[in-house]
């Protein structure tokens, strides 16, 4: 059951299997949907599958659940991307008035991409991730998260590991999806601190006043580092890193430590500079800025390691581990596993509801997978949202006088 | 506290209730009648207001004492609110009154000046300033209030409403750069930043109510008594408008070229030596320079015979100017057709109005020539090179008049010039008054000034001292323009 077993070429034999046993819909549809607050919200839903052979199709629209199972069994996509809420169905845009068709709304995202630390971090390059360097997508979501939700007030927040070398935020509330490209540019932006790219060498600059944001973000990054820089990227065990940190620190202070003297000097701030340097999260402000950008879908594949984009529960963050995230072999093999003693008495039970019966056996099969955990916490997380649809549907109800 | 939900206040209040408040974002428009003389006189009172915080912003810096100072002044001067009154003499009339004429007057322009951008673009631009200044002045519970009444709760703006708001793209700043705090989605924003927000939503709502505007003007235009008024406020000079001739025949044909040289400012010296050069003037060209002629004293026989003979020179022969050309310049005299007396160009009109193509010589060299052929023009007639740079300066920022001024102030040898420019002819006399040229002219042009004023005599102003100046045209403006529509 060692996820090493994935091979994407099987992805052909795997995906069916996936959409047509695994995949829950159900749980999509409720999500997307939004509790039918606002119509057609998700029949004007943007999304793009990658198809065999990098097919790439863009513009897929469904009326209903129904259809979009349909659909994905018939595609079997490799990838699934979801983009924004238009202002007409995507499926028939092309129909539509040059210059009427458009973005609306979608979710406020983010994507933290480990290949974006390539230079402070020694153990990885590129796509590869260890364990290691897992702790700074562990203390970019810390500080994330607490911003958008203290910060910014948001509440509805769905972060996903995305299979293979990041991870990503989805912001739902409805504020969130309402925000205008540059609220949510400014939201970003608020958010960065390391700036600069191949030929800037210092990315972090601080000055008087620390904002509480940074002062918060530093908390949590101070609370790492030591275990983090220090001994696992042993940053300064090494004359090859060392002098990458030397590098960052002003001339006045390396010449105060050298001649021993002791002076208060301009860059004050330069330990805070250094360390958020190494570990502030670092996003893509173009991935959050556009209303129309396609962000790969939960519960989405990768088709280069073959791990299903689970959600995260933040309550085991400590304790997330990339490489015990489920493969789509792991768990296609799971299903045909025999089934146990408990597997079989909740069958009888459940012949006595009135569900269909394709729908009973498609909710007990991802049960029985690795995948059961990520669809349970999925469902905490709409079950809190609907709380809040509830009050909308009341509100809107009152208003046309429905009783 | 937060405004997430902007929901549009429809004030069924009466308009007694929008006059509580000393300042107001103008989202109603006043539903009284009026005379048109009072719109008119309205209108023409805030045009003035507005072209003087126009020319303050120029000479001080906004929001300093000597703008304030100057700026109450003018408000006070004009009976427009000038100070926030206590709470308590707020529904006394006097106050009352001044914030109707605010209101009123303010809606009448936006009528004239929504028409063009460049119209647009000044209105604007004053208006956000009276607004700055008068925020300014209010009292900080005043200042309160106003948010308040706007739906703005004071320091705390709800980042989820910031899709409602495009004017918050300042307050987006403030997040993207974390000049704020931030917490639970609301942004806790210093007082100063408050009015820069404020401001900005001002700025934002006038031009969308200005776009608005300008769709429904072809309404108002087909109103015939709006629309002349309409007309000369949007291309309105507020002073003399020069069209009654005080001193006609005192200037002889021979004395133009030297005059051209010498008093003229810089647009018609040009239009005048290319009449000379080419022997000929478009239409545009004609029109301003034939009445500026008009306006410095040139009758109609001599100005028949100036524009004559230069043609001849040219390619016109004689029967041809007398069949074409002619009838255009006793037009220009209330001679032929509807006859009206046309009034020679002010500066603004000049300047807004007409602008020149290739092959014209009119309009306002400081406003349609290239700044290198302007400094060639300049330094060709004799202009030192600190003055050229300090003309140049003064265009790059815009202030065409000022520039002009500026070319008064060095070609007569003056530190300050101690006239505000508006208008040509203006320009003329102020530079006969300086070059004592020809007392008979200079008394001839005192006198029909003064017989100009019937009831509010103000004293004959020998020494042309600006304030003297400034408050007998402030007199003369009312009595003259309200003649000017009563013929109408």
């Amino acid at each position: 059951m060692s996820s090493s077993n994935y091979d994407s070429a099987c992805l052909p034999d795997l995906l069916p299997l996936y959409y047509r046993r695994l995949f829950p819909f159900s749980q999509y549809y409720r999500w997307l949907n939004y509790g039918g607050v606002q119509k057609n919200y998700f029949q004007n839903r943007e999304f793009s599958f990658t198809l065999k052979d990098d097919i790439y199709v863009r513009y897929q629209s469904f009326s209903t659940q129904t259809e979009l199972e349909k659909e994905m069994q018939k595609m079997n996509p490799y990838k699934i991307d979801i983009g924004a809420i238009y202002s007409h169905r995507p499926n028939q845009h092309n129909t539509v008035k040059s210059g009427t068709f458009q973005a609306l709304e979608k979710e406020l995202v983010f994507d933290i991409d480990m290949t974006d630390y390539d230079d402070v971090r020694s153990c990885c390059s590129a796509a590869d991730i260890c364990c290691k360097c897992w702790t700074l997508m562990t203390i970019a979501i810390h500080i994330l998260d607490r911003a958008l939700r203290e910060d910014f007030g948001f509440q509805h927040l769905l972060w996903v590991y995305s299979g293979r070398r990041g991870v990503h935020c989805w912001v739902c509330d409805e504020a969130a999806r309402k925000l205008s490209v540059a609220a949510r540019s400014a939201v970003a932006e608020y958010l960065s601190l390391v700036k600069g790219g191949e030929e800037t060498l210092k990315k972090v600059v601080l000055t008087d006043p620390i904002h509480p944001f940074i002062r918060e973000s530093l908390a949590v990054v101070e609370r790492y580092f030591p275990r983090y820089a220090l001994q696992e990227q042993d940053i300064l065990g090494r004359k090859e890193s060392v002098d990458k940190v030397l590098a960052l620190m002003p001339e006045d202070i390396l010449f105060t430590i050298c001649s021993g003297a002791k002076k208060k000097t301009l860059g004050q701030y330069f330990e805070k500079e250094i360390m958020l340097q190494y570990c502030y999260p670092r996003l893509d402000v173009n991935v959050s800025k556009g209303v129309n950008h396609l962000l790969k879908s939960p519960f989405s594949v990768h088709p280069k390691t073959g791990r299903i984009s689970v959600p995260m529960d933040l309550k085991e963050l400590e304790t997330f581990d990339p490489f015990a995230v489920p493969t789509i072999s792991q768990i296609c093999e799971e299903l045909d596993r025999p089934r146990t003693e408990e597997e079989k008495s909740e069958d009888t039970k459940e012949k006595e509801n009135e569900k269909d019966a394709a729908e009973r056996r498609k909710i007990r099969d991802y049960k029985r997978t690795s995948l059961a955990k990520y669809v349970k916490y999925f469902d905490q997380f709409l079950e809190k949202m609907a709380r809040s649809w509830k009050g909308e549907l009341l509100k809107k109800s009152d208003l046309q006088k429905d009783f | 506290m937060q405004f997430s939900s902007r929901r549009k206040k429809y004030n069924t209040n009466s308009q007694t209730e929008l006059y509580l408040h000393p300042l107001q974002f103008y989202g109603q428009p006043p539903l009284e009648n009026i005379s048109l003389s009072e719109f008119e006189a309205f209108a023409v009172d805030r045009l003035k207001l507005l072209k003087t915080i126009e020319n303050l912003g120029v000479s001080y810096v906004k929001l300093s004492e000597q703008y304030t100072k100057k700026l109450e002044s003018e408000s006070k001067a004009l009976n427009f609110l000038y100070r926030p009154d206590d709470d308590r003499k707020s529904s006394g009339p006097t106050e009352y009154e001044k914030r109707r004429k605010d209101h009123i007057s303010h809606f009448i322009l936006r009528l004239a000046y929504c028409q063009t951008e460049d119209l647009r673009r000044w209105f604007i631009q004053q208006e956000v300033d009276l607004f700055r200044y008068r925020f300014n002045e209010l009292h900080p519970k005043q200042k309160l209030e106003f948010l308040h009444r706007n739906n703005l709760q004071y320091d705390t703006v709800s980042l989820s409403s910031f899709k409602y708001f495009e004017s918050l793209f300042y307050a987006l700043d403030l997040v993207r750069t974390r000049k704020v705090y931030l917490k639970a989605g609301y942004v806790f924003i210093p007082h100063q930043d408050i009015v820069t927000i404020v401001l900005n939503d001002f700025r934002t709502r006038l031009s969308k109510a200005l776009a608005l505007t300008a769709r429904s003007l072809p309404a108002v235009h087909s109103d015939e008594r709006l629309q002349p008024l309409l007309n000369h406020l949007s291309h309105a000079y507020v002073g003399q408008d020069y069209s009654i001739q005080k001193n006609v025949g005192k200037i002889s044909l021979e004395q133009i070229d030297s005059l051209s040289g010498k008093s003229f400012p810089l647009c018609m010296r040009q239009l005048h030596q290319s009449l000379r050069e080419n022997h000929h003037l478009r239409h545009g060209g004609r029109m301003q320079y034939g009445l500026f002629l008009k306006g410095i004293g040139l009758s109609l026989e001599q100005a028949l015979q100036f524009w004559r003979s230069e043609f001849i020179r040219g390619k016109v022969d004689a029967d041809k100017f007398d069949k074409a050309y002619a009838y255009s310049i006793r037009h220009m005299f209330g001679k032929e057709g509807k006859r009206t007396d046309y009034t020679p160009y002010s500066c603004m009109k000049v300047i807004l109005s007409n602008p020149p193509s290739q092959g014209d010589h009119h309009g306002c060299p400081f406003r349609h020539s290239e700044p290198e052929l302007l400094k060639q023009k300049l330094q060709f007639y004799k202009v030192s090179p600190s003055g050229i740079s300090q003309i140049l300066e003064l265009v790059k920022g815009m202030h065409y008049q000022l520039a002009c001024q500026k070319y008064f102030e060095l070609t007569h040898n003056m530190e300050d010039a101690s006239f505000s420019l508006n208008h040509p002819n203006q320009y003329f006399i102020e530079s006969q008054k300086v070059l004592g040229g020809g007392k008979d002219l200079k008394r001839e042009m005192d006198i029909p000034q003064r017989s100009q004023e019937n009831s509010a005599t103000r004293g004959p102003s020998a020494a042309p001292e600006a304030a003297a100046n400034a408050s007998q045209e402030l007199a003369e403006v009312t009595e003259e323009l309200d003649s000017f529509f009563q013929d109408a």
